[in-house]
């Protein structure tokens, strides 16, 4: 079984409703602040973007449905403050040392992304391509096919991009992007275990029930250690 | 451990989102962790500096000039390097060409991912829970709910953004759009075509009036 975040594939959404051509970037002030809020504490350096993505699914199945998608991120992020140390729940309550008027600094707060760096900060970004000594194993054109049951192999309930309407499925690798950290272990605080990552196209008769077009595919960006090859499809 | 939990540290901040997010800034300020500077510089960066124009001008460029748009497909990144189009969350680039034959779209099923310093932010169509459920099972189900009808020759081609790598669709050139300067290439490419939700738009009073 996945978490809520896993939905490609669900039924009963209804329609994608297209934001009006002159749709604001951000539909209202505090969006923008919460994702401000949340770039400027990674530059905090206690996690990592997969460590944060599985704080966003970690949420609860009724917080998950019932926030909207700036909730979803100030609220995993409030939790990986606490998880992390950086902050108290007295802190979060308004009851740590700060709420008596005593505004004292941080340990971290040397670490506090300043304005002047922002634009070199955004503009260095994270890439997660690393040397490997995994060899690839498979080549563009091999057959495939991924995990079953799909989840995290390193953690019961971890964090995985498997999704799971790919898990079992046959594809045929289409690029080799290199050796890329391992989000699995990466999340989890197991360390980067950079090994090679393919795009991998799935007929889309293999991934659904009732395909729309029997020329049609999905496209998947899956690690080596997602996949076993497959002699013949 | 994953560790899940039932009494999250977040349910103690108040429910209301935008007082959620004031609250939790409110604190990182005092403490020092976070400066309210910083984060007007974040959100004007998104809001008024990196966003779809940045692609369009990619995409408009490799219509024009058949050198650039081979090197684009062969190896995106030290091509947008170049033009300045690197950073957060677009650190691994790969175009994929919309033809006759194929239609590309792209979508993150299990979060948001989407290449940033072409596109900037994403809208909130793509982030939604309809889109990321239906796209990679319904495409063309998905594509009229943007007006949008591919002839059933032509294949889609769907990429689901799993790893850091992020794809942004050159879409067809459009018809009757020979003879137009970069900007006004430029102007027919819409975020949602980049994205492959939507074809290139046509020129404005000229091309084939079929």
């Amino acid at each position: 079984m996945s978490r809520l975040h896993d939905m490609g594939g669900r039924f009963g959404d209804g329609a994608v409703v297209p934001d009006a051509p002159d749709a604001p970037v951000f539909a209202t002030d505090w969006h923008a602040r919460a994702l401000a809020v949340t770039l400027a504490c990674g530059a905090l350096g206690k996690w990592n973007i997969d460590v944060s993505r599985h704080a966003r699914e970690r949420l609860s199945p009724k917080d998950y449905t019932r926030y909207s998608y700036y909730e979803k991120w100030i609220s995993a992020l409030a939790d990986l403050l606490v998880e992390t140390g950086v902050l108290t729940r007295k802190d979060l309550e308004g009851q740590g040392e700060m709420g008596l008027g005593e505004d004292e600094l941080h340990a971290l707060a040397s670490k506090a992304l300043k304005a002047e760096a922002v634009a070199a900060v955004l503009a260095k970004g994270g890439p997660a391509n690393r040397d490997s000594d995994v060899s690839a194993r498979f080549a563009p054109g091999d057959w495939v096919k991924t995990r079953h049951p799909g989840g995290s192999a390193l953690m019961n309930g971890g964090h995985t991009r498997l999704p799971d309407y790919a898990a079992g499925a046959r594809g045929r690798v289409h690029l080799l992007h290199g050796a890329h950290v391992l989000p699995d272990s990466n999340a989890h605080g197991l360390g980067e275990a950079p090994e090679p990552l393919y795009a991998v196209a799935f007929n889309a008769s293999e991934l659904w029930a009732h395909p729309e077009h029997p020329n049609d595919q999905v496209v998947l960006d899956l690690w080596q250690s997602y996949l076993e090859p497959e002699a013949q499809a | 451990m994953p560790h899940d939990h039932s009494d999250h540290p977040h349910a103690v901040l108040p429910s209301d989102p935008a007082l959620r997010v004031k609250a939790l800034e409110t604190i990182l300020t005092r403490k020092g962790l976070i400066d309210p500077a910083a984060l007007d510089e974040i959100i004007d960066t998104y809001q008024n500096k990196i966003g779809p124009q940045n692609g369009a001008r990619v995409v408009a460029r490799a219509w024009a000039d058949p050198d650039f748009k081979a090197a684009l497909l062969a190896d995106a990144d030290p091509v947008l390097a170049e033009l300045g189009y690197y950073g957060r969350q677009g650190e691994h680039m790969v175009v994929v060409e919309n033809t006759a034959q194929q239609h590309n779209m792209v979508v993150c099923t299990l979060c948001s991912c989407y290449p940033w310093p072409l596109l900037g932010i994403p809208p909130g169509w793509y982030k939604s829970d309809a889109y990321r459920a239906r796209a990679v099972r319904e495409p063309r189900k998905v594509l009229a709910d943007f007006g949008v009808t591919l002839p059933s020759e032509t294949a889609v081609r769907v990429w689901d953004s799993t790893a850091e790598v992020r794809y942004l669709v050159l879409p067809m050139r459009p018809e009757g759009s020979d003879g137009l300067d970069a900007d006004a290439l430029a102007a027919l490419v819409s975020r949602d075509s980049m994205i492959g939700t939507a074809l290139a738009s046509k020129p404005l009073g000229g091309g084939d009036p079929s």
